[in-house]
């Protein structure tokens, strides 16, 4: 129309201040996950570093001994990792087959309408509480395991690493199922067509094809389980033991911070500053596996999309 | 439309009524254009002159860089990160892309069609007032919407169900409703990369029919791979093809004419090939 | 191959296949009979203690008088206030990644990068966070205000994933329509890009907060304290509801743990409520693009 072509200047009327704002408060929302980090990172390193200065290193790394609130103390972190390791050990056991085994027949078995009622209630899993896992862990499980008269204590590792691995099961198989889901049909289509059955295609065709992706849900599984506190907390115990026997009471790291942390330690103190030491530990061993996850994750995702 | 009547016998009838050439308006003058993806030309040197209240086409095998070439007249391709610009495009004598130039400005005076109708999802009314309300322009919006819809030809379909979704209505309904969403902005220039492509036969008809009407208000640049449509609704056409060079391939301008004459004479052998190809 | 040694074969093959999807059936049912055992665990010890005196007392040594009223409540201002915070942050910082930010920058792929990781951030990292900032830094002390924030960024990065994935799955062409008619990228945004992801977002931010009632080892570390028999506010001293049953678990005495059961029969249901909503959500608005 003739008017509008008129008002020719391709200027705009004003400069539009507001886009600019709004792209600085957009920005400002993401800088918090960044001021996050930062935070965490100094959170725990700032005083770890100062426990270094009061604490050797090489005898927190060595040392077989935890005891940092009694008289004769003593920083030797290695008890506390024997006690997560050990939990671990126990979760994964459980995660790791009976994560990949669901995930398997989810994605390769199970009907349209099975997979529509089973895949929510595995996700039902994922949402109870871990205070509840670990209320579980403490009052069913370990009665239940002294039943069996497997000689274990009131709190042992073992009813916290079974009740830890249920509650991974979840993670593993969602995951995993994402990555067999992600390996194109026609890789199926064809090696039926050479005759194989079901339990080839899946076993020689999908999973190696997957992989990747498996291994990923295997490690975020594993790094879940460290990082773990209340299962630990309420069902494994509070006393630091160098020993992987299941049926005996240990401490993780994470149920020491808990403890130590909710506790009466006076700020400032060496005691107090070992909450931030295990605490970068703990971080520390975390980071390393999401970063190995994440980057498996990348693989597979490159590949197939 | 008489049936008897090659869509080449209504051109040249088309280009009888058109303006004499020194009487003709320029919108736009492309000289030199050059548009590059992260460093791969799609299209090189391009130059031509669009005219005021005319249809013109870009017809040309696929991979010829003329959907590219459209989306430079209103600015699409800033929406694109890798997508580079080279030479100039003056809009009523105003260079396109100087830094001054705004292209939201650009927008509200050069509106566009897209091949797959994209209907916002929202009701008839809202997708036709989305335009009008986003540039202020909401005085008596309600009329202009009514406007815009009996322009595209559409208000006798709808005007009785302005709040049903808009995606409740065909593909050919859709396809004029977004004609209408650009038409309620009051633009200049319509831009339609391929608007029939994903239409049936009948819908395509009307959607020419509408631009037969249209080109009296507005200047309509078209891109189709139809080129029996281009002969029956373009007064000049430009046709584009691929040419390989160093092993890339980029789309150039291969010759630019009245419609009668790209599909009776062609100047050149390529056009002559691609048109011939077709009609037989 | 003679035919019987390929029927052999064969049958062979068919019991190996059989006994695999016996094996993969059994995954899934230990992790589901483990939820039922679960379940009907807690239900059966905890339906005794489960009324009127459970939701409307303080916390006390008896427990047959004990409730969780004040645990119940500060849960519920926590997820409030954790809507109310993790929302604009979660979906603004949704909008600038995948609208806004060039994902050729090594800023903005860092970013990306940076979220992900945080989103597996052990949960008690989270309240070693909160511990050092509150303590020493702002000041703020053992309020249910620092565990509104800490709980915030906790789930920040579950939000902001499921934001950007609504986003992401509206149809570019929706986009190109609406500024080739001259919008400005915040119109775009705010007019078409939002309403559209509405439902995915809702969905998501409904989970998070799923997930983020049932967080217990932050708020321990901040201190949310045992015995807190007054019913909270924002500034003052709290107790959650995950923390309450955590405390009563600990005790000895099997009356406490019943209590405990009951106290998880209410937060099991919360949870459970809110799943629903959110399915609920993501079924209802489906949409067929």
């Amino acid at each position: 129309m003739a008017t509008r072509a008129e008002s020719l200047s391709l200027a705009p009327p004003h400069k539009r201040w507001g886009e600019v704002v709004i792209k600085a408060a957009l920005a400002a929302c993401a800088l918090v996950s960044v001021a996050t980090t930062v935070g965490i990172v100094v959170a725990l390193f700032l005083p770890a570093f100062e426990f270094f200065q009061e604490v050797s290193f090489w005898d927190y790394i060595t040392g077989t001994e935890w005891a940092p609130l009694f008289l004769q103390q003593s920083f030797g972190v290695i008890p506390l990792i024997v006690g997560t390791i050990s939990v671990t050990l126990w979760a994964s056991l459980i995660a790791i087959p009976l994560g990949l085994g669901s995930a398997i027949f989810l994605s390769e078995y199970a009907r349209p309408r099975v997979r529509a009622t089973l895949k929510p209630a595995l996700e039902l899993l994922a949402g109870i509480p871990t205070v509840v896992y670990g209320y579980f862990a403490l009052t069913w499980v370990t009665p239940h395991l002294k039943d069996l008269g497997l000689g274990v204590g009131v709190f042992n590792a073992l009813s916290a690493g079974l009740v830890m691995g249920v509650m991974i099961i979840p993670t593993v198989a969602s995951l995993s199922e994402d990555a067999m889901s992600a390996v194109p049909r026609d890789l199926r289509y064809g090696a039926y067509a050479l005759g194989s059955s079901k339990l080839q295609v899946s076993t020689r065709i999908v999973v190696p094809a997957a992989v990747s992706g498996i291994v990923a849900a295997f490690v975020l599984g594993i790094s879940r389980a460290i990082g773990e506190t209340m299962i630990v907390l309420l069902a494994a115990g509070q006393q630091p033991n160098l020993s992987f026997d299941p049926r005996e009471a240990v401490e993780t790291m994470s149920a020491f911070i808990a403890a130590t942390g909710a506790g009466d330690v006076p700020t400032g103190s060496t005691e107090y500053k070992t909450i931030f030491a295990v605490g970068a530990t703990l971080f520390v061993m975390t980071l390393i596996l999401n970063f190995f996850s994440i980057r498996l994750v990348r693989k597979y995702r490159e590949v197939y999309e | 439309m008489n049936i008897i009547e090659t869509p080449v016998q209504l051109a040249q009838q088309r280009e009888r009524e058109l303006p004499p050439p020194e009487l003709r308006e320029v919108v736009f003058d492309v000289s030199g254009l050059t548009v590059s993806y992260g460093g791969n030309p799609a299209l090189k040197d391009v130059s031509l002159e669009v005219y005021k209240n005319f249809v013109t086409a870009f017809i040309g095998p696929s991979g010829c860089g003329k959907s590219t070439f459209i989306r430079c007249f209103n600015r699409m391709n800033d929406l694109i990160p890798s997508a580079s610009v080279g030479g100039t495009i003056l809009y009523h004598g105003e260079d396109l892309y100087a830094p001054h130039v705004d292209a939201v400005e650009v927008r509200k005076r050069i509106g566009m069609v897209f091949q797959k109708p994209n209907p916002f999802p929202k009701s008839i009314h809202a997708n036709v007032a989305f335009g009008p309300r986003v540039l202020r322009m909401t005085d008596d919006l309600d009329g202009r919407v009514e406007r815009a819809l009996q322009q595209a030809a559409l208000w006798d379909e709808v005007k009785d169900r302005l709040d049903e979704s808009a995606l409740s209505l065909s593909g050919g309904q859709q396809q004029r409703l977004c004609i209408a969403r650009c038409l309620a902005v009051e633009p200049d220039v319509l831009l339609m990369d391929e608007p029939a492509s994903a239409l049936d036969p009948i819908s395509t008809t009307r959607i020419e029919d509408l631009m037969h009407e249209l080109k009296r208000e507005y200047t309509i640049v078209i891109v189709t791979h139809n080129m029996q449509q281009a002969a029956r609704i373009a007064d000049m056409t430009a046709f584009f093809s691929v040419q390989i060079e160093d092993g890339k391939r980029s789309g150039v301008l291969v010759e630019y004419d009245a419609t009668p004459t790209i599909f009776t004479k062609p100047a050149d052998k390529r056009t002559e090939d691609y048109v011939t190809g077709r009609f037989g | 191959m003679s035919a019987a040694a390929l029927s052999a074969g064969r049958r062979r093959g068919v019991w190996r296949g059989r006994i695999f999807v016996a094996l993969l059936l059994l995954s899934m049912a230990v992790g589901l009979l483990a939820l039922g055992t679960l379940c009907v665990d807690v239900l059966q010890r905890g339906l005794a203690y489960f009324d009127s005196v459970l939701l409307t007392n303080g916390p006390s040594s008896d427990p047959d008088i004990a409730g969780a009223r004040p645990a119940i409540l500060a849960t519920l201002y926590l997820g409030v206030l954790l809507i109310l915070f993790t929302v604009p942050i979660g979906v603004g910082t949704a909008i600038y990644l995948e609208e806004y930010a060039d994902r050729h920058r090594w800023y903005n792929r860092l970013l990306e990068l940076n979220i992900q990781n945080l989103a597996a951030v052990p949960s008690i990292v989270y309240g070693i966070l909160g511990l050092a900032f509150l303590v020493r830094g702002l000041g703020l002390g053992r309020v249910l205000l620092a565990g509104a924030l800490i709980l915030t960024l906790l789930v920040l990065p579950t939000v902001i994933i499921a934001a950007r994935e609504a986003i992401r799955a509206v149809p570019s062409s929706i986009r190109e329509g609406a500024y080739a008619l001259g919008a400005t990228q915040w119109q775009v945004v705010s007019r078409q890009v939002l309403p559209a992801a509405i439902p995915g977002i809702a969905t998501g931010s409904i989970l998070a907060l799923a997930r983020a009632i049932g967080e217990t080892a932050p708020l321990i570390l901040i201190g949310a304290l045992t015995f807190i028999s007054f019913n909270p506010t924002v500034m003052g001293p709290f107790t959650a509801l995950p923390v309450q049953i955590y405390n009563w678990t600990k005790l000895p005495d099997e009356k406490f743990k019943a209590l405990a059961a009951a106290a998880i029969i209410v937060l099991l249901i919360m949870v459970l409520l809110l799943n629903a909503a959110a399915i609920w959500l993501r079924n209802r608005y489906q949409k067929r693009w």
